[in-house]
C-alpha cells in the first residue's frame, strides 16, 4: 500500500494573530510553525500502516521552502520521503489540484490528511482532492482499519459515529480518534538524524489557478471584561434580561 | 439563474441549520435580485422551509437511508444545473462540511467555507470567513461564476420570513456511491453539542466522574448539551465525543456554561464562537474568565446545586 499524507504547516496553538500590510498578510513574526495537529493524526495512523503492514508513507505540502522544517519532522516522525509543491498555498482549490497531480503522478491508494487545518479551518481540500481523482472520501474519519483494498473507518456524524466501508483508493480527512493523543509520537534523535538524509523532493506547480482570494483579514471587536457577580439570582437575572440567552 | 440551499435533514426533520441556510440564501437572493430554492433530500415537510423565504422546494425522494458524500453531491450538481443556480449555500453541519468541496468540484465553482455574515458585496463578490479558531476573519473574493457558500453554524441566524412557496419532486441520478453505511451510533434523545443552543460544560475541577450527576441535571433544566475538557476525556471521565476544543468537538452555542475549567487556549479556540460564555471557577485567576462574559468566582459545589434550584423556579415563573 502507496500512502500520501498531505502536510500542513500552520502556526502553533498558542500562536499570536495578527495581520501586516494594511491587513492582507498574516504576521509570521515571532510565530513558531508546526505541523497542522489534524494531519499529525492522521500522520500517526499511517506509521501504524508502515510498521504492521509494510506500508510505504510519504507526506506532501504545498508551499515555499519555509515549510521544509515541518515536512522534515514528518520525516523524523517516520515517514520514508517527502514532496514540496513549490506553490504559495492561496486556495483550497489550488492546493487540491497541485495535490491532485501528485497523486496521480505517485499512484498512492490511500490519501490521508486532517480534516481542516488549524489556520484556516477550511475543512475544504480533502473533499475536494477526492472529487478531482474520483475517489472515495470519508471525512472526520475517527477509525481506519485497511485489508487488501478494502477499508473500515469510522466516521464522527452529528450527535453520534457511523461505521462504513470503502475500497481503496481513498481519501481520508482525520482527526482525534483515528488515533488518540497518547499514540501521537515525538521525534528522537535517531529520527531526526535519519530524516536529514531521507529524500525530500521539490516539484514546480502545474497551472492551476485560485477560486478564491482573500482581500483583507480582520481582528474580532475586542471583547468586553467579564461581568463577575457572586450570587446565582445575579447570574440569571443578567442572562435572561442583558445578554437574552435564557 | 437562482440561489440554490441545501436544507439538510437527518432521519426526515430539518436540522437546525437547515433554516440558517434558508435564511442566508433567501438574503443572497435578494442582493442578486432572483429566486431561492432550497433543495432537500428525504427531508421534512416543505412548508417549513416556505417559513423561512424558500419560494421553491425541490424534493428528493431516493433509497438513500442515509448520507453519503458522493451520492448527495451529485444529488446537488443536478438540481444546481437544473435550476440554473449561480450560488449555492450548504451548512456546517458534517454533512454539509463533507459534501461542500465535492460540489465545488463538480460545478467548478469557488468555494469559501466558515461564512459568518451576507454577501458584502456581490460584484466583486466578497464574503467573511472565520478563520485561526475564531481569532481572525477573512474576507474572501470569490472569483468563478459559480459559487459554493459555506455557512457558520449560529452566525447569519435563523430569520422567518414567510412565502407561498410551492414544491416540487425531483429524479436525481446516483453514481456508485462508493462508500457504504455499516451502522450508525447515535445517542437518542440527547441534545447534540452541535445542535444545542446551550452547552454546560465542565473540567477538572469537578474532582471526578462521580460529580457529573449535576452537570446533566444543569444541562437537563437548560435543555442543553453536556460537553467537557480535554484531560476530562483522556482521563476517561467522560467520552471522547464530549470533548470540546480545539483538537475536540467545535462548539458556536448561544451560550456555554464553564465549570471548573481553567480555560487553555486550545479549549478556548474550540469554544469562542458561542456568543455568551459564563465561567464558574473558584480560581479568579482561572484565564477562562478573561474570555467569558459573565463568571461566578465561588465552589462549582455549591453554585451549581443553586443555579439549578433558581433555574427550576425561573423556568416556572
Amino acid at each position: 500500500m502507496k500512502i500520501l499524507v498531505c502536510i500542513s504547516h500552520v502556526p502553533d496553538t498558542t500562536s499570536k494573530i495578527n495581520f501586516t500590510d494594511n491587513d492582507t498578510k498574516f504576521d509570521t513574526n515571532g510565530v513558531q510553525f508546526v505541523i497542522n495537529p489534524y494531519d499529525e493524526f492522521s500522520l500517526t495512523r499511517a506509521m501504524w500502516f508502515k510498521e504492521k503492514q509494510g506500508a510505504s508513507v510519504t507526506v506532501v505540502n504545498v508551499g515555499g521552502a519555509e515549510t521544509e522544517p515541518t515536512l522534515r519532522k514528518a520525516l523524523a516522525i517516520g515517514a520514508d520521503d517527502a514532496i514540496r509543491v513549490n506553490a504559495v498555498p492561496t486556495d483550497g482549490m489550488l492546493v487540491a489540484k497541485e495535490l491532485a497531480e501528485v497523486v496521480k503522478n505517485g499512484g498512492y491508494d490511500l490519501v490521508l490528511a486532517g480534516k481542516e487545518s488549524a489556520d484556516y479551518n477550511g475543512q475544504m481540500v480533502p473533499g475536494m482532492l477526492a472529487s478531482l481523482l474520483d475517489f472515495n472520501f470519508v471525512n472526520g474519519c475517527v477509525g481506519l482499519e485497511v485489508e487488501g483494498t478494502s477499508a473500515t473507518l469510522e466516521r464522527e456524524i452529528d450527535g453520534g459515529e457511523e461505521k462504513v466501508s470503502s475500497t481503496l483508493p481513498l481519501v481520508v480527512a482525520g482527526q482525534k480518534g483515528i488515533v488518540e493523543e497518547k499514540d501521537l509520537r515525538i521525534p528522537n534523535m535517531r529520527g531526526i538524524m535519519m530524516a536529514r538524509k531521507k529524500p525530500l523532493n521539490v516539484v514546480e506547480p502545474t497551472s492551476s489557478s485560485a477560486a478564491t482570494s482573500t482581500q483583507s483579514f480582520e481582528k474580532p471587536a475586542p471583547k468586553g471584561d467579564v461581568k463577575l457577580v457572586d450570587n446565582v439570582d445575579d447570574l440569571i437575572n443578567l442572562l435572561h434580561n442583558e445578554a437574552k440567552a435564557i | 439563474m437562482s440561489v440554490l440551499v441545501f436544507a439538510d435533514s437527518s432521519e426526515g426533520k430539518f436540522k437546525k441549520t437547515a433554516y440558517e441556510v434558508v435564511s442566508y440564501g433567501k438574503k443572497v437572493a435578494e442582493q442578486l435580485g432572483t429566486n431561492v430554492v432550497a433543495l432537500t433530500v428525504n427531508g421534512g415537510d416543505a412548508s417549513e422551509l416556505y417559513t423561512y423565504g424558500a419560494e421553491k422546494v425541490v424534493e428528493v425522494k431516493n433509497d438513500l437511508t442515509s448520507f453519503n458524500a458522493k451520492g448527495y453531491a451529485a444529488i446537488i450538481k443536478q438540481v444546481a444545473e437544473a435550476q440554473s443556480a449561480n450560488v449555492v449555500v450548504i451548512d456546517s453541519s458534517v454533512d454539509g462540511l463533507t459534501v461542500a468541496p465535492l460540489v465545488a468540484v463538480g460545478l467548478e465553482a469557488g468555494y469559501a467555507s466558515n461564512v459568518v455574515e451576507a454577501p458584502s458585496s456581490t460584484n466583486p463578490f466578497v464574503v467573511k470567513r472565520k478563520a485561526f479558531s475564531n481569532k481572525g476573519f477573512n474576507n474572501t473574493e470569490i472569483l468563478t461564476d459559480k459559487k459554493v457558500i459555506g455557512v457558520a453554524k449560529n452566525s447569519y441566524g435563523a430569520h422567518e420570513n414567510p412565502v407561498s412557496g410551492t414544491s416540487e419532486a425531483f429524479d436525481a441520478s446516483l453514481p456508485e456511491l462508493g462508500v457504504s453505511s455499516v451502522s450508525i451510533d447515535k445517542a437518542t434523545g440527547k441534545v447534540t453539542i452541535a445542535d444545542a443552543d446551550v452547552v454546560v460544560s465542565a473540567g477538572r475541577g469537578l474532582k471526578g466522574p462521580e460529580n457529573w450527576g449535576m452537570v446533566e441535571e444543569l444541562a437537563d433544566v437548560l435543555g442543553a448539551a453536556t460537553a467537557c475538557s480535554k484531560p476530562v476525556s483522556d482521563l476517561g471521565w467522560r467520552p471522547h465525543s464530549e470533548h470540546v476544543g480545539q483538537t475536540g468537538k467545535p462548539v458556536a452555542s448561544n451560550l456555554y456554561i464553564a465549570i471548573g475549567i481553567s480555560g487553555a487556549i486550545q479549549h478556548l479556540a474550540g469554544v469562542n464562537a458561542s456568543k455568551v460564555k459564563v465561567v464558574i471557577n473558584n480560581d479568579p485567576e482561572a484565564p477562562f474568565f478573561k474570555a467569558a462574559d459573565y463568571g461566578i468566582v465561588g465552589d462549582a459545589f455549591e453554585v451549581v446545586p443553586q443555579l439549578i434550584e433558581k433555574l427550576k423556579a425561573f423556568k416556572q415563573s
